[in-house]
């Protein structure tokens, strides 16, 4: 059933650094909720022209 | 006799005390102050809408229940949009939290607003253990096995006991999404009574309305 429905089925795979250690998985969401978070702050707010003509 | 009847009911305490701290006009607004215009701002109601669908999958697993959702092909389908919500559910909450951690959004008398954003976030926690632990699958057996030691080292094992499906499924669908919601409407109810937290520059001469 797809790539993905094989992906979902893995054991997960860890990462090791010393006495860290955290799923690939899991280290993906982390990066992918300081993306959002990076792209929220930076990405201009469409229809937010009054607050430019103001500055 | 007399002085009962001039004592201020708590009707009319609540009454007031609504009418002065959220009027209609601040409950359903339709302006925002300039510096709302931005995406960080959307990360509270992306939670909300999240919890939304998280709501209506669930209830419609629970109708159809797990012989249903764990062999029909449209079953899998809403379970996995129960699971892909609660996903993203938290994701956004994260963002949310940290988006208000660094505007320091508790300034103002906002600091309710953080507490129940703090309770949601641990209460929503324990709601997602609990799910895991109702899948009917080797998943929830594992997980649940695996608990079990920790919540006896520190002694709440007979109070709660993960290995008790119907203990966990009931916490799951009935008790902890009630506490959930009742949480996140104080929250919300929080914010529109308080408005939104000026810009930390902006601190001084905005919050002039501090009150
Ligand atoms: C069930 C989870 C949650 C929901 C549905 C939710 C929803 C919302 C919404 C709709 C807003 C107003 C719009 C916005 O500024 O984004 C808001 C504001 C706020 N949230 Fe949450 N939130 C949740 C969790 C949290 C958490 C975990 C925290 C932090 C611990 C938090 C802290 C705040 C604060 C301080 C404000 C007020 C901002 C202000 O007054 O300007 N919330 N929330």
């Amino acid at each position: 059933m797809g790539i993905f429905h094989h992906f979902m089925n893995l054991k997960a795979v860890y990462i090791h650094w010393g006495w860290f250690q955290i799923s690939i998985t899991n280290l993906l969401v982390i990066l992918f909720m300081l993306v959002l978070f990076g792209l929220a702050l930076v990405l201009p707010f469409p229809g937010n022209k009054k607050g430019k003509d103001q500055k | 006799m007399s002085a009962d009847i001039e004592k201020e009911m708590w009707t009319s305490k609540l009454r007031k005390g609504w009418q002065k701290n959220l009027p209609i006009e601040k409950l359903l607004p339709d302006t925002q102050p300039a510096y709302v215009a931005s995406w960080i701002y959307l990360f509270g109601v992306a939670t909300l809408a999240a919890l939304g669908v998280i709501v209506a999958s669930g209830l419609v697993l629970s109708f159809e229940g797990a012989s249903w959702y764990h062999y029909s092909s449209v079953g899998h389908f809403v379970n996995s949009m129960h699971f892909w919500s609660v996903q993203f559910f938290f994701i956004f909450m994260v963002v949310h939290l940290w988006g208000k951690f660094w505007m320091a959004a508790w300034r103002g008398r906002r600091l309710l607003t953080w507490i129940t954003g703090a309770l949601a976030f641990v209460g929503s926690i324990a709601t997602a253990f609990t799910g895991y632990l109702i899948q009917t699958n080797f998943d929830s057996q594992w997980i649940s096995y695996e608990a079990k030691d920790g919540f006896n080292s520190v002694g709440i094992g007979s109070r709660f006991n993960v290995t008790n499906f119907g203990q966990m499924i009931l916490l799951h669908v009935a008790f902890l999404p009630v506490i959930i919601g009742v949480i996140t409407l104080i929250h919300v109810l929080l914010v529109r009574a308080k408005g939104v937290v000026p810009p930390i520059d902006a601190f001084n001469n905005e919050l002039g309305e501090r009150k």
